[in-house]
């Protein structure tokens, strides 16, 4: 089946390891992945909460070039599924909206006509793929490997999703299936401080020093992730929670796609494990380069 | 005209003009939003404080801005902290049993803060913002590297320093991207954006630039 790729800025530079893993992923449980051509930054939160109207002109701009190809979009970063989603959103629930982009894309040979559906690929992989045919492709199973799943925030949030708001299960489900265990954590969807760690650094490090604590607390070997921006903040920002706080993490934070792609077989350095600034050596990764 | 938002909020005696205008501008905004009305059903239960990870840092909670905006302190917003600490995770927005959507109601705050100049003192965000949406105007994408630069020149460049490690950490990595990375069609992006801002113009609404 395929799907309209929509990578997001981020992926091009300080999460290139989920680009990488994501791909092949998605090359080898055989789904087609066509990079939207030409695609413009989404908007992300800087832009939609300081000018809404102009960045979901911009946002639409994409949605526009994606309808055309009518396939779902694909959108792994947490911001750009939320940001593309919600210019749907508010482009089916307001008039005044869906005239003021459309005259503004029109001149252009644009137009979006609300048919797409945003996806994130977790869900792709959950809910069109299945767990059951991704646990019958495995190579490696992940041996009881402790993880402590980390949704973030905007992935089930604020429209309703493809899982539950407060409690989500569908990554929980997935790597149960893949053999790892699920740590208890209770902070699942807990915000991760996203752009405060610029400029509100004194707020975000305790965010996620709370994080890291209630990982480690309940016995996790590893973070996994959904979002570039909550692996960013939770792997390469431990240096100065611990000097803060005197802690001693040393958590691997990964993308979900990277273990995924561990569990199919594929060799570490194709999913991007060498980018990590935490390394993630657990006892099994011998066993895998063997 | 007065929208229907304005009507049924009606200003109070007590209200200066600049409050009572500032008012105005607010619901304009929140009238966009799907459902925005419901800010007047909210019943100061507090669950939007009680979920969100970083009330404790505002100057004003999120139940109390809600509670100010009523009594007409729109300005006092605008001069706290609060609506530039929101990460925008919307655990308030889920939960609030009145279904009012607090995130973009914080935006609605922070679009008006911007439109008229009026913010809290040190303020961090407005830098980091406005380079990223000077950035995504004229390339089309963002590009970290450009933007850290961009906001520590702006704000306190010996920060800069401080941060090299970690930016030296991430290219070895190589996780950090020199090359500028841009769309091709920059043209058409600078139509979409000129359309929009001259729309806001003939209806004789204030912009940002």
């Amino acid at each position: 089946m395929p799907y309209t790729y929509y990578p997001g800025c981020s992926l091009e530079s300080t999460s290139r390891a989920y680009d990488e893993s994501l791909k092949k992923v998605f090359d080898l449980l055989k789904l087609e992945l066509h990079e939207l051509t030409d695609w413009n930054c989404c908007g992300a939160t800087m832009y939609m909460s300081i000018d809404g109207p102009l960045a979901s002109t911009i946002s639409a701009r994409n949605l526009a070039l994606a309808e055309t190809l009518g396939n779902d979009v694909v959108a792994p970063c947490s911001s750009c599924f939320t940001i593309l989603s919600k210019t749907h959103h508010l482009m089916k629930e307001n008039a005044e909206t869906r005239a003021r982009i459309a005259e503004a894309l029109a001149p252009e040979g644009l137009k979006y006509n609300l048919t797409l559906r945003i996806r994130h690929p977790l869900d792709v992989l959950v809910n069109d793929v299945g767990v059951e045919l991704i646990r019958s492709q495995v190579k490696r199973d992940l041996s009881g490997l402790r993880i402590a799943n980390y949704y973030g925030c905007q992935i089930v949030r604020p429209e309703r999703g493809f899982d539950d708001q407060e409690n989500p299960t569908t990554m929980d489900n997935l790597f149960q299936a893949l053999g790892a265990v699920n740590v208890y954590f209770p902070m699942k969807v807990r915000c991760c401080g996203g752009m405060l760690m610029t400029t509100y650094q004194e707020v975000a490090l305790k965010l996620v020093k709370d994080l890291l604590e209630c990982a480690q607390e309940n016995g996790a070997e590893c973070i996994v992730t959904t979002c570039p921006l909550c692996q960013m903040n939770l792997e390469a920002y431990q240096g100065k929670v611990n000097v803060k706080f005197g802690t001693e993490f040393k958590m691997p934070v990964l993308f979900f796609t990277q273990l995924v792609g561990l569990a199919l077989g594929v060799r570490p350095n194709e999913l991007g494990f060498h980018r990590q600034l935490v390394p993630f050596e657990p006892r099994f990764m011998q066993a895998l380069e063997a | 005209m007065r929208s229907i938002m304005a009507q049924e909020f009606q200003e109070s005696f007590f209200m200066s003009k600049k409050e009572s205008e500032l008012r105005s501008a607010f619901l304009e905004q929140v009238e966009l939003i799907p459902g925005g009305h419901k800010i007047k059903q909210c019943i100061q239960c507090g669950t939007c404080t009680g979920s969100c990870p970083v009330s404790y840092a505002m100057d004003i909670t999120p139940r109390r801005t809600i509670a100010m905006f009523r009594a007409g302190e729109i300005e006092s917003i605008l001069r706290s902290n609060t609506i530039w600490i929101c990460a925008s995770c919307y655990a308030c927005t889920v939960r609030c049993p009145a279904g009012i959507k607090i995130t973009d109601m914080m935006y609605a705050f922070k679009r008006l803060a911007m439109e008229r100049s009026i913010y809290p003192r040190n303020l961090p965000v407005r830098a980091l913002s406005s380079s990223f949406v000077s950035i995504v105007n004229k390339y089309g994408r963002n590009q970290e590297v450009n933007l850290l630069l961009r906001f520590g020149l702006k704000t306190n460049p010996t920060k800069l320093i401080a941060q090299a490690p970690l930016g030296w950490r991430l290219w070895s990595k190589g996780r950090v991207s020199l090359k500028t990375s841009k769309i091709k069609d920059r043209k058409q992006l600078s139509s979409i954006i000129r359309r929009v801002l001259s729309m806001r113009k003939t209806a004789h609404k204030p912009t940002i630039a």
